[in-house]
């Protein structure tokens, strides 16, 4: 099950440029959130800086507080124990191309030292099916490599393997921005049914895929959260001038 | 296409009968300048040609050499025959020559120099792309190549000055002591040896290795980098399952040409093996290689089948040579095709 994430006073920088502003939110959990906004908004560095990944860059830099349930993530523990209970997905699928299929699922579960054959077999499966890839694969698990399958069934074997460590979170950078539209569907159709289990949080250019999946939506812009509230709300009525703006295609 | 031109400017005509200029169908410069431009197929098969004969020659000149080592040691491959190969014999004064303890020489020392480099500038490359400190990064991978830019002969001397005593006073008889007992380490300790000769190729080979390594582990993707972060991978996890994997080929391809700059290699070597043409199964004792052998007596050679048998020790060398680039390609291609089913 999902849990909550509580965002307090976040600020980013990569280098000397101020990506993320005073950054105040509260994600629900086992929802899914959209957060939309024009390119360079500071979206992206948002989603980064919930599971660490924004400082493996050495110029970059964050403050403020992020707790996901009872973990204040960048005061109790280290970004290694963090990103294993939070599991993300990138805009360009990254499956290991050294590995098979079966190996880039196993592999989150691997690091951590599981060695239960058995049960990594069901994980596995479990994962791959409901990453709506199982059927596709099952008879080359072994054979084939993370990297030779087409890139929707590779993004969805990104999403297998975030899930195989059954995590608490699932961050997805823009899962579809480089599928087509079949795949893209495919997509959003599984973070629909993931959602009542896992706490979602997805980055969007694409406003219909926020309206389709997402319960909340926050948009961004020039680094800071111009607005955040219900889907509907905001695609109806939004309370923000800019917000407005940008739904209705003046500007972005 | 001149087709299709034409109509559409008869459809402008027609759309703009009283537009000043356009009575006659007129093309933009750009379009005149292009439509005159020939296909360049001419150029193209010069530049074709070209391409070809540069790499003809390459297999030429390869051609030319094997040719002319075979030709010059046509008397000894008469007198010997294949024998030359598995003889251990090497007696100017009665004319009785044999090439195996060079063979062995040169294959031994490159395998030694291999198996101390290898590791050495993997982890060389994998602390500068992944684990130095910016600033630092550029001084330390400059530092490795300068060691590639040293001539072989000042690290002959350097190995004949500090290497050689340093192994006899204090490494050597270490060995001796804690592993005498394998075989590999032991008998009369000289200094110069089969073991100096390992290290220092291995100080040789090491900038080529490590700077090709370095080469390919920074063209892995961040993205790869970052799935395995985002597992919740540590750095040295991170590096194990998709920096080392993505650059095993180049890595691979880094080694091959170690390895071709070690069994080649003859001034360094030459001075500090310790020229002794036997077979030894401590790598303490002394050797000899291919290369060193034909650079020590090619200019004494006083007899006709002398001079051909040091020839036919060079065609030899160049056949291992050959023989050895190929195994090891082999050995990468079967381990690495297709998708690795274990966990790398």
């Amino acid at each position: 099950m999902g849990v909550g994430i509580e965002v307090k006073d976040l600020n980013a920088w990569y280098g000397s440029t101020h990506t993320l502003r005073d950054i105040h939110l509260n994600i629900p959990a086992n929802h899914a959130t959209a957060l939309i906004g024009p390119s360079g908004c500071g979206k992206s560095t948002f989603v980064r800086c919930l599971n660490r990944m924004h400082e493996t860059n050495p110029i970059a830099r964050v403050t403020g507080t992020v707790k996901i349930g009872d973990l204040d993530i960048y005061n109790d523990v280290s970004p290694v124990v963090i990103r294993r209970r939070i599991g993300m997905v990138f805009q360009r699928p990254n499956p290991f191309p050294t590995m098979s299929i079966y190996d880039n699922v196993a592999s989150g579960l691997r690091l951590n030292g599981f060695r239960n054959r058995q049960a990594l077999d069901e994980i596995v499966e479990r994962s791959l099916r409901r990453a709506a890839l199982w059927d596709e694969v099952k008879d080359d698990l072994r054979r084939k490599s993370g990297a030779s399958i087409s890139g929707g069934q590779q993004q969805r074997l990104c999403i297998a393997r975030a899930l195989a460590v059954d995590p608490e979170v699932l961050l997805m950078d823009e899962p579809a921005s480089a599928l087509d539209p079949i795949s893209t569907a495919k997509i959003e159709d599984l973070i629909f049914h993931l959602k009542s289990e896992y706490t979602i949080v997805i980055v969007t250019h694409n406003m219909q895929q926020a309206a389709r999946v997402a319960e909340k939506t926050g948009f961004f812009l020039n680094g800071q959260l111009v607005e955040f509230d219900a889907t509907t709300k905001i695609f109806t009525n939004p309370s923000d001038k800019r917000t407005e703006d940008y739904i209705t295609g003046r500007f972005g | 296409m001149s087709g299709k031109l034409a109509e559409r400017d008869v459809v402008n005509d027609r759309e703009s009968p009283d537009s000043p200029g356009l009575a006659a169908p007129r093309l933009s410069v750009v379009r005149q300048y292009l439509n005159a431009q020939s296909d360049s197929a001419g150029s193209d098969g010069f530049f074709k040609t070209l391409m070809l004969a540069s790499a003809l020659t390459i297999f030429a000149i390869v051609l030319f050499i094997f040719l002319e080592l075979a030709w010059q040691s046509r008397m000894a491959i008469a007198h010997f025959g294949i024998s030359f190969l598995y003889r251990s014999a090497w007696n100017p004064v009665s004319g009785d020559f044999g090439a195996r303890p060079f063979i062995y020489g040169t294959l031994v020392s490159s395998l030694l120099a291999l198996l101390i480099a290898v590791p050495l500038s993997v982890s060389t490359a994998v602390f500068i792309t992944e684990m130095c400190p910016i600033p630092l990064r550029r001084s330390l991978s400059f530092l490795t190549e300068l060691l590639a830019a040293i001539p072989s002969v000042v690290y002959g001397l350097w190995a004949l000055v500090v290497l050689v005593p340093l192994l006899r006073t204090g490494i050597n008889p270490f060995l001796m002591r804690t592993l005498g007992w394998t075989g590999f380490f032991e008998g009369p300790d000289y200094g110069v040896s089969m073991l100096a000769a390992g290290i220092i190729l291995a100080i040789m080979i090491l900038p080529i290795i490590s700077s090709i390594t370095r080469e390919v582990m920074s063209t892995v993707p961040q993205s790869q980098r970052e799935a395995a972060l985002a597992l919740g991978a540590t750095r040295w996890e991170m590096i194990r399952i998709s920096v080392l994997p993505n650059a095993r080929l180049g890595i691979a391809g880094g080694v091959i040409l170690g390895l071709g700059r070690a069994l080649g290699e003859t001034m360094a070597v030459t001075m500090v093996i310790g020229n002794r043409p036997e077979i030894a199964r401590s790598l303490l004792a002394p050797g000899y290689t291919m290369a060193s052998v034909l650079a020590n007596e090619f200019t004494e050679a006083t007899t006709n089948l002398y001079l051909s048998a040091l020839i036919e020790i060079g065609l030899v060398l160049f056949l291992v040579t050959i023989v050895v680039n190929a195994l090891a390609r082999l050995l990468i291609w079967s381990v690495t095709r297709g998708a690795s089913s274990r966990m790398a």
